[in-house]
């Protein structure tokens, strides 16, 4: 057995009130990749910022080639040979392609100025290398799409002399082929000898490229081995903590008439020519790839940008949503897929949360009435079993799920027709998700309608009645979901393979 | 070209352009090049401070304190000239550029070690530094008789024409053109503007990063310091109030963005000018002195309204049509 | 779900009069104890009835800006172009006086010009979406160049003598009309800022405006109100402040914008938004009162003044921070 060439023994971190790592382990290889497997909130993140000088474990050994080493900062983890591809973009929108992958290791000359003509040939080589021959290292970032600023960071990545490289879910982002694209990349790496932290939470990718697996649960290192040795379900059962057979509450209800209806709606350059109707206790699901405009045409419909021409028919009058104010008055309401950024108010106690919309109704001329958003944020947050301390405590406490549940019984409190959920289980955990799947049922049986943007199949698959696929900012395809449909056809046509080719 | 037409310098050196032809045809001494650079003399201090303002703002913070700064560091070498006439010129600049220097550093440790907002701090130093200077000179101010020939003569001695207070700006415009775009720290200035998360991972300091900019625009103020007192020969309590506003002002107009990330050495240098002309002009072309302050508040409202237009997003692209039609 | 027992959340945990003596306002209460304190030791002038009623003219026009301000703030944005609206409102009150003007179309006038100078900068604010810190920067040039516009080197004087009561006139004893409007107008926007749904929707967008907007909060509109509401008041302590002077030159309450904001942050209103009381700020314009009036007292100018309050406003803010790391450290 080689031996390896990173080592992370009994690595410990917390923050206020959460051991975010517990004496975890870790090892990677040269040459090989490692997948490191975990729900969210598992410590993966936080594990990766312990590994590029971000944060400071407070216990246990980091040894690179057997030696052991202190990273202080993150000059020092670029100084050790760590590269990181970071979750977010963490790039500069306003500099040029050179620079983003140069910044704060620059090339300089005698005198210790930037050497710019260096720098930039410098760039062209390592864009090259990776076979971004079509990115030109004179771009400004903000000119590039999501998938090139992606090579970018690869880029940064593959600039610094490293011999290990950390790559935080690279494929969020991504589409079909650029996936494909980024694995050549890392079967390039891989035949270079550098040791390799995949993190992701796709299957098929895992198995498509890792050599080893690593399984984080609740901050603990729960498994690891090779991947040849095991399978999808043994890996899934240690992630869970249990053995998981997802059941989705699908209750039959009787769909009524059609209550929302949307015609011709287009945006110049969001998505053109959206119809689709709405029934009465229907859950309608809207599936496509990351940025196939889903969110934009539910934001459109809630009032927070402006289609520029189609229309909207709700309970068969002509409406023209102008704010979402327009739209809340009008009984739809839109769960944001960006929680933290549009969902909640952090600072804010959870009943000023819940009350936020429905303000008029718990206040008399404008004046607040205490007791009565209490009552009202108690009524609705009890039923969806939040678990809080009071309801007094700041939203932002909280975990993801139990923010998740304040923002949906904000919007229930306001009793809508129609509820539009963006991305409902993103960032919550599987323990968490048949709640909410459970809870749209409930929905659905007291006679909502629902719209449910998601792009997880299982879900999309197991909740909806009606499924909308969209592609490139266009429906592409409206089907009853009888229980004909197979995750890959739902796939195919999002991605815009044909059938035949397949 | 379309890079040009893209460039706010551009766009602004343009507008100066017309402003000064259309003056000149009002009034042809305008455009002379003697008058011209009597402006830029006259501008001077305001471009070195404007610079000053921009490293500071291109970090997401904002100094309010500059002024004050620039009126407490050139009341010390007020006094200090008016006590020892003996000290040299060099020495006193010095002592100038080292009292901005540790007044700026205040500033910077206060936002880099207690995280208070920039704002709130040099709020705080601004009205710290202003009574300091009534304690030091006991109230009083320090006349043209009480400076000694050597300093008054510093911002007016001539070389090839030029008086020096204008060559002190010019070293400084190339120091700063150079600091910005050929070092590092000029570069983790950007950096941290245009999105701090990402220093951070880039391995940059950001609060580090941030007090070295209080620092360098307290340098440039305290040299200003001596500056102000040698060309306008008195220092008081009163020197430079209010100017911390104009400072800002320049910055803006020249498109520094208040969000940070977003300025240039020409964004500053323009802006300042563009002031300084609008002032030299308005006599000029017989429009009372009064209009002046009216005229520059319209021209910072219209920069701000021309650069968001500029600046603005307009949804995400998504459309294979909408792509190809970009 | 609807099956299993319904767990209770209780209303708050903590106790309100536990969480109100550790609050800012407790510690703003004892700091202007404090100098009162100290000041009444420090000269036997200082408690006399008529002195300290003179001591409020100090900061009760400044003051009823600041109320305002703080809602701007707490929202987000600022104004820093509240003394030059002083100035244009002076300005044109002096200029309608040149027509014969009576005092009620004085104040009509001063208030009206407030309120669209106030709606000016909220229209460049909301409408076009600028940032406010540079719209007030321009507007505070624009509005206090106007007046100098208007009078360049000279002054309007003769306000009618009925109009010196705003300024100068009592309500009973030694209680003078601006400090009882002054009183009325806090409690009126404590009651709108903590007791209304406008004042929650203030605090919502100041902590997050894209979750308000998504929640169906007007968040530009309700800025928009913000500014053309502190056009108001800083019309209203135009009024106040010429008639207190007697006359208007376009020189008139400059760098008071700054005095106004240290004013709200040495309150407690977050500067970055989200965050502060209207009691924080009376006691603030309170201290900033005291401190000037006691120094005053003891002959101190007022140059020297501006030290204390400089570094009141930062030693304030830094304390806890820095009693925090202490605490931290202790505890590790």
């Amino acid at each position: 057995m080689p031996s390896p060439k990173l080592t992370l023994t009994g690595i410990s971190k917390s923050f206020p009130g959460v051991k975010a790592l517990n004496e975890v382990d870790l090892e990677l290889y040269a040459g090989e990749v490692t997948a490191l497997i975990g729900e969210n909130g598992a410590g993966k993140s936080t594990l990766v910022k312990s590994l590029t000088g971000i944060y400071q474990p407070e216990a246990g050994e980091i040894r690179i080639d057997g030696n052991p080493v202190s990273m202080q900062t993150p000059h020092r983890a670029f100084e050790l040979g760590i590269a990181a591809i970071h979750q977010e973009t963490v790039l500069f929108d306003e500099l040029s392609v050179a620079e983003n992958i140069y910044l704060g290791h620059t090339p300089r000359t005698s005198l210790g100025l930037i050497d710019w003509r260096k720098l930039r040939s410098e760039a062209r080589k390592v864009l090259d290398e990776m076979g971004a021959a079509h990115i030109s290292e004179d771009t400004q970032l903000n000119e590039l799409g999501i998938a090139n600023k992606h090579l970018v960071a690869v880029a940064r990545a593959m600039s610094i002399d490293s011999h290990i490289v950390i790559m935080d879910e690279p494929t969020a982002a991504l589409s079909h082929k650029e996936i494909e694209d980024l694995f050549t990349l890392i079967e390039h790496l891989k035949s270079e000898g550098k040791a390799i932290l995949f993190i992701s939470h796709k299957f098929d990718e895992i198995y498509r490229i890792a050599d080893r697996y690593t399984v984080f649960r609740d901050g603990e290192m729960v498994g690891k081995g090779l991947i040849k040795d095991t399978d999808q379900k043994e890996i899934v059962q240690m992630m869970v903590g249990r053995s998981v057979d997802q059941i989705f509450p699908k209750n039959n209800i009787k769909i009524g008439a059609p209550i929302l209806q949307i015609a011709n709606l287009s945006h110049p350059t969001e998505f053109d020519d959206i119809s689709f109707d709405l029934h009465q206790g229907e859950i309608l699901g809207f599936y496509g790839l990351v940025g196939a405009g889903r969110s934009e045409i539910m934001q459109a419909l809630f009032g927070i940008t402006r289609a520029s021409t189609g229309s909207v028919t709700l309970d068969g009058k002509r409406c023209q949503f102008r704010s979402p104010a327009d739209a809340i008055k009008a009984g739809i309401v839109y769960v944001p897929e960006e929680r933290g950024k549009q969902g909640i108010v952090a600072d804010l106690p959870i009943y000023q949360n819940v009350g936020l919309p429905s303000l008029h109704k718990t206040s008399r001329s404008g004046v607040l009435q205490l007791a009565e958003e209490f009552a009202l944020a108690r009524e609705f947050t009890e039923h969806l079993d939040l678990r809080a301390s009071s309801l007094s405590q700041p939203t932002g406490t909280l975990s993801g799920g139990n923010q998740q549940k304040v923002v949906v019984a904000k919007w229930l409190a306001t009793q809508p027709r129609v509820i539009i959920l963006d991305e409902p289980t993103k960032g919550v955990d599987i323990g968490s998700k048949a709640a909410v799947h459970a809870f749209m049922g409930d929905l659905v049986a007291q006679g909502l309608s629902v719209i449910m943007v998601s792009s997880e199949i299982p879900e999309i698959l197991g909740m909806s009645d009606r499924i909308v696929v969209m592609r490139e900012g266009l429906i592409i395809d409206t089907t009853a979901n009888d229980g004909t449909l197979t995750a890959e056809q739902l796939v195919m046509t999002a991605a815009g393979i044909s059938e035949a080719a397949a | 070209m379309r890079k040009l037409l893209k460039n706010r310098e551009f766009w602004l050196a343009l507008a100066l352009a017309m402003l000064i032809l259309g003056v000149t045809l009002r009034a042809p001494g305008f455009g002379a090049t003697s008058n011209l650079l009597d402006i830029f003399n006259n501008t001077s201090i305001l471009v070195i401070l404007a610079l000053g303002q921009m490293v500071v703002i291109l970090t997401r913070s904002i100094d309010l304190s500059m002024a004050a700064n620039l009126a407490l560091s050139g009341m010390i070498v007020a006094l200090l000239n008016a006590a020892y006439p003996g000290i040299p010129v060099p020495i006193l600049l010095a002592i100038a550029a080292i009292s901005g220097a540790i007044l700026g550093a205040v500033n910077g440790l206060l936002v880099w070690k207690l995280n208070i907002p920039s704002i709130v701090v040099t709020l705080g130093t601004l009205t710290i530094y202003r009574g300091t200077i009534f304690l030091i000179a006991g109230g009083q101010w320090v006349n043209a008789d009480q400076l000694s020939p050597a300093f008054i003569a510093t911002t007016r001695l001539q070389i090839f024409g030029i008086p020096l207070l204008s060559w002190f700006a010019i070293l400084i415009v190339i120091v700063f053109f150079i600091m910005l775009t050929r070092t590092t720290i000029g570069r983790a200035l950007y950096a941290i503007g245009v999105n701090p998360m990402a220093s951070v991972y880039a391995g940059i300091d950001v609060g580090k990063t941030k007090f070295i900019a209080f620092t360098i625009a307290g340098t440039v103020s305290g040299l200003c310091g001596y500056l102000w007192v040698s060309r306008y020969v008195i220092g008081s309590v009163e020197v430079a109030k209010g100017y911390e506003l104009s400072i800002i002002a320049a910055c803006v107009i020249g498109g520094v963005s208040i969000a940070g990330g977003i300025g240039s050495v020409g964004s500053a240098l323009l802006g300042a000018l563009f002031l300084g002309v609008i002032n030299s002009a308005l006599p000029i072309i017989n429009i009372s002195p009064f209009w002046q302050m009216a005229i520059s508040g319209a021209a910072i409202i219209l920069a701000v309204i021309f650069n968001s237009r500029t600046s603005r997003q307009k949804g995400r692209i998504i459309l294979k049509s909408a792509r190809v039609g970009k | 779900m609807s099956d299993t027992q319904i767990r209770h959340i209780p209303d708050r945990l903590d106790n309100p009069l536990r969480s109100a003596i550790f609050s800012w306002q407790s510690l703003l209460l004892v700091v202007a104890i404090t100098i009162f304190v100290a000041n009444s030791f420090a000269t036997p002038y200082f408690l006399n009835p008529w002195s300290l009623s003179d001591a409020t003219f100090n900061f009760t026009e400044k003051a009823l800006i600041a109320l305002a301000m703080a809602l701007v703030i707490i929202s987000g944005e600022i104004d820093l172009s509240v003394a030059a609206i002083i100035a244009f409102c002076s300005t044109m009150m002096g200029f309608a006086l040149q027509f014969g003007v009576g005092t009620p179309g004085l104040v009509a006038i001063g208030i009206t010009t407030g309120l669209l100078c106030g709606a000016f900068n909220g229209a460049l604010v909301s409408g076009l979406r600028l940032p406010s810190i540079v719209v007030t920067i321009g507007t505070m040039s624009f509005f206090r160049g106007l007046s100098f516009i208007v009078l360049g080197d000279q002054a309007f004087k003769g306000y009618p003598l009925s109009f010196a009561y705003f300024g100068q006139g009592y309500v009973w004893w030694v209680v003078s009309f601006e400090v009882v409007l002054f009183l009325i107008m806090a409690v009126i926007f404590y009651f709108v800022l903590h007791r209304t749904t406008f004042g929650r929707q203030i605090f919502v967008i100041g902590n997050n405006p894209v979750t308000a907007e998504f929640s169906g909060v007007r968040v530009r509109w309700v800025k928009f109100l913000l500014f053309c509401l502190t056009g108001v008041m800083s019309g209203l302590a135009a009024v106040l402040l010429t008639s207190r002077l007697g006359s208007t030159r376009p020189s008139i309450a400059t760098g008071w914008e700054l005095e106004v904001i240290t004013m709200v942050v040495l309150g407690g209103v977050s500067i970055l938004g989200g965050a502060g009381s209207i009691i924080g700020v009376v006691l603030a314009a309170l201290i900033m009162g005291l401190v000037t009036f006691g120094l005053g007292l003891l002959n101190v100018p007022g140059i020297v003044m501006s030290i204390v309050i400089g570094s009141l406003l930062i030693a304030i803010i830094a304390l806890p921070i820095l009693a925090g790391r202490l605490r931290a450290r202790m505890e590790r």
